[in-house]
């Protein structure tokens, strides 16, 4: 152990070091617990992993030896398997017995560490928010390398920092490769149970045995960022890239990657937020806090599934809708021989702001016309609202001879089928029904133009 | 502790009466979360008042515990809406929704908290004593405070007893009669709130978790009624508040908050293994009464059906016949053969054993039973699986008089 000052750089160095492999390794494993709603238990093994680690640093006095992954995994795996016991022959529900477990071992864990090891630099407030400024200064040296007085004042830093590591950093990387070796060997059980458990039983794979191997691995996860950041920001580290990763990606192999990105993104920018020259405050706090803001930026602009694109999609079907509804209605008057000047579409759920958007836009495309005779349909405009009314007629003439309605019932599904009909499935109708010429109300069907509007969405 | 003054034991007094009043309304309140599957919602709301207090703190630049109070409440509350947008909105699912809230809020608050802390005056904020909760250094106020809570809980809890039933047992069937199942559920979540937030300081965000979940759980195996469950529930953590108090004042660094929450989880295995009918040894005991009887009815309608041809003589049956049957192990005969001698249904002759004009009527009955309940479940199977249970009892209690006569001809016919 040096008891030499740290240079800014060894510090930054080696801070960010440990939360990137501490990051990856927790996220990578997060995405399965994620995928198999195990969030709940990882909160609770990483609270329940406690007194393994009091027992451990009871017998061997240090917090930086490998036996702390044993004693930790051994009681990650008793809190799940003590939590499923209790739900399966306890009559307790699943959440109960979680919370149950995991308080009862904690505080286990709690007072042993406050009766028995009040002399080492391990109590229960570190337990709860890590000490990660701490985890840098005690190191010890990899290589006794002589710096050639010759090199550049940077390089010599640079080796000076690289050979002397961090106690806790070996565990570190150990979970990690363990973590990365896991998942690459058991790539396809891992997919297979997260996805389809009862699919992964049927076909002979011991999904029990991978349940806890995963709950053994994310003690040994928990242990290793456990000192640094405490017990509930490791949850963060778990959950939160998963969850970003989870707004962006829908296969496997890039949930995997984007989560290790956040990971690493959060490991970095929270150090440097948490520095003394930003906001000087608690690293693991800190890290927690970008995490949820890499989520929070995932969740609103993630393109596919975030909340923004799916307004977005919601009002262009709103907006398409609002304006086949207008073509329609100037259609059947043009039938009946009346004049439009205002379009009502309440029961559609339209508001006026949507009836005055599309009525631009359909102005623009030139479907529709504004004359002396109020609102007019153009010869394009007629042509899509031919093809939309067919839907409408064709459906309520396949209502009608399919299902008995009263006549007055099928106007209402019909307008909402009518605009998810496309010109295949208005072919199938129209066969069905031996080529209509008239719907139940007596209407005519207009005939089959060449598809143009309903091109794109057929469903 | 010592406490050979007064000073010492009225402190004492102070952190028994805070405790038990806390754990009493944390017990009530907590049944509800319990039934309601949202045990660890508390624990999410318990974490995610923390950057709430911080804030608190930040604005209101002392430490004003109703401020604090109001701050945490409020973060409390926006942590659970939070769960629920996430819900509602993503393609995230609950239970990772309840990690992210209660680790991404608690994280932020550990930050701030650190900021404070490094701030002129900051440390007398004492803000970590929320985390870890410094029950020892309860105060009259704060009893004050909790009293006050458990007052609001039981009067809510007593005019809305009815609703929060529904809710807790079938909330979709409160919907259906039209009551807002919603705001019940927000209600129920917001008592839950207030006693998180009212307890943080005094037992900490663990402590809390426990107090809301343990003693619930545990009142559940010993009643199948709300109301006693309520009452037990509070009990519980009464018992478990002052049992832990009390250890911890004793006994030199035992923390008081862990202690309680191992009372309590004695209380609770306690529960788990004894309590009646619900409890682990009860009901072994009377999954193996019910296998027992099963294996008995077997060993009768074995010896009538070996006995029937000869009848009305009953004539000897040779123990090979029963020691080859795959239904029992030797051990569970010996025991059977005992059972039945005592009840004088049998005699036994050597390697042979014969019926009884006593066991004849009991073996008869229990024969006629079997297979009457076999030719209904061959002939009006839906009806017949839905009533089946397990200890197979007499078809004339559960099927309509016509229907056995209907199966009793038929079997004659056979």
């Amino acid at each position: 152990m040096s008891l030499l000052a740290f240079s800014d750089f060894h510090l930054a160095f080696w801070s960010i070091a440990v939360g990137c492999v501490c990051g990856v390794a927790c996220a990578l494993l997060g995405c399965f617990l994620v995928l198999k709603r195990m969030s709940l238990l990882c909160d609770a093994v990483g609270h329940g992993m406690l007194p393994g680690i009091a027992i451990v640093v009871l017998l061997t006095g240090t917090l930086s030896s490998f036996v702390l992954f044993v004693g930790a995994m051994v009681f990650g795996v008793l809190t799940a398997f003590l939590a499923q016991s209790l739900s399966r022959f306890g009559t307790v529900s699943e959440d109960s017995a979680l919370g149950i477990v995991f308080t009862s071992l904690f505080a286990v864990g709690v007072v042993l560490l406050s009766r028995f090891l009040g002399h080492i630099d391990l109590d229960p407030g570190c337990v709860f928010y890590g000490l990660f400024e701490f985890v840098p200064t005690k190191t010890f040296i990899l290589f006794d390398v002589e710096i050639p007085e010759t090199f550049s004042p940077t390089l010599r830093e640079l080796i000076a920092t690289l050979v002397e590591v961090p106690e806790a950093f070996p565990t570190m990387l150990t979970a990690l490769v363990i973590t990365i070796v896991f998942v690459a060997l058991f790539w396809k059980e891992l997919q297979l149970a997260a996805f389809d458990p009862e699919l992964a039983s049927a076909m002979g794979y011991n999904a029990q045995l991978l349940h806890y191997l995963l709950v053994a691995l994310v003690a040994a996860c928990s242990v290793a960022a456990f000192e640094a950041v405490g017990v509930v920001v490791v949850l963060a580290m778990f959950i939160v890239p998963a969850a970003t990763a989870q707004m962006l990606a829908d296969r496997m192999r890039p949930m995997l990657l984007w989560a290790a990105a956040v990971a690493v993104v959060a490991a970095v920018v929270g150090y440097w937020l948490a520095s003394p020259w930003v906001f000087a405050c608690n690293v693991g706090g800190m890290i927690a806090t970008v995490l949820g803001a890499e989520l929070l930026l995932a969740v609103l602009f993630a393109p596919r599934h975030g909340v923004l694109a799916k307004l977005v999609r919601n009002f262009r079907l709103t907006l398409r809708i609002a304006g086949e509804e207008i073509l329609a209605i100037l259609y059947r008057a043009r039938e009946n021989q009346t004049r439009v000047d205002t379009f009502v579409l309440k029961d559609h759920g339209l508001s006026r702001f949507t009836i005055w958007l599309a009525l631009v836009r359909l102005q623009r495309q030139g479907a529709i016309e504004r004359g002396a005779s109020g609102w007019q349909l153009t010869d394009t405009g007629a042509q899509q609202a031919e093809s939309l009314v067919r839907a409408h007629r064709l459906w309520e003439a396949f209502l009608g001879e399919n299902f008995e309605l009263p006549l007055d019932h099928l106007h209402a599904p019909a307008s909402r089928v009518e605009h998810f009909l496309g010109p295949e499935l208005q072919k199938q109708l129209a066969e069905q029904l031996h080529e209509p010429s008239k719907d139940p109300h007596g209407k005519q069907i207009p005939p089959v133009h060449e598809p143009q509007m309903h091109s794109d969405k057929s469903t | 502790m010592i406490f050979w003054d007064w000073g010492s034991l009225y402190n004492v007094f102070v952190v028994l009466a805070g405790v038990s009043l806390l754990a009493a309304s944390a017990g009530a309140i907590g049944c509800f979360a319990v039934l309601r599957r949202r045990a660890l919602t508390g624990d999410a709301l318990a974490h995610g008042a923390l950057p709430g207090l911080c804030l608190a703190f930040l604005i209101a630049g002392e430490r004003s515990l109703p401020i604090l109070l109001l701050g945490a409440l409020a973060s409390g509350a926006a942590g659970i809406g939070v769960i629920a947008l996430l819900r509602r909105w993503t393609r995230i699912k609950e239970d990772a929704a309840i990690g992210i809230v209660l680790s991404v809020f608690f994280g932020s608050g550990v930050a701030l908290m650190s900021i404070i802390q490094n701030w002129p005056g900051g440390s007398r904020a004492r803000l970590e004593s929320f985390i870890l909760g410094k029950t020892a250094g309860m105060v009259r106020q704060d009893v004050y405070v909790i009293a006050g809570l458990a007052g609001l809980t039981l009067v809510v809890v007593l005019l809305l007893y009815k609703e929060f039933k529904l809710v807790a047992f079938d909330p979709s069937f409160a919907r259906v009669q039209g009551w807002p199942d919603f705001w019940l559920d927000f209600l129920l979540m917001l008592l839950v709130a207030l006693a998180v937030v009212v307890g943080l300081p005094a037992v900490g965000v663990l402590l809390m978790a426990a107090l809301l979940i343990i003693p619930a759980a545990a009142a559940r195996f010993w009643t199948e009624r709300l109301g006693i469950m309520l009452i037990l529930s509070a009990a519980f953590g009464v018992l478990a508040g002052v049992a832990g108090t009390l250890v911890s004042t004793f006994l030199e660094k035992i923390p008081t908050g862990p202690s309680i929450i191992l009372a309590g989880s004695l209380l609770f295995g306690v529960s788990l293994l004894f309590a009646p009918k619900r409890g682990w040894l009860a009901r072994r005991r009377e999954n193996a009464r019910q296998r027992h009887a099963a294996r008995q009815r077997r060993f009768l309608s074995v010896l009538y059906d070996a006995t029937e041809p000869a009848l009305p003589h009953c004539v000897p049956v040779p123990l090979a016949q029963l020691q080859a049957e795959p239904a029992w192990t030797t051990r569970q005969l010996t025991k059977l053969l005992e059972d039945a001698q005592r009840k004088q249904w049998i005699e036994r002759e050597g390697d042979t054993l014969r019926l009884t004009p006593r066991g004849l009527e009991h073996a008869g009955q229990t024969a006629r039973n079997e297979r009457l309940w076999k030719l209904y479940l061959e002939e009006y199977t839906d009806q017949a699986v839905a009533q089946l249970q397990t200890d197979l009892p007499l078809l004339e209690s559960v099927a309509e008089p016509a229907v056995i006569d209907a199966l009793a001809r038929k079997l004659k016919l056979e």
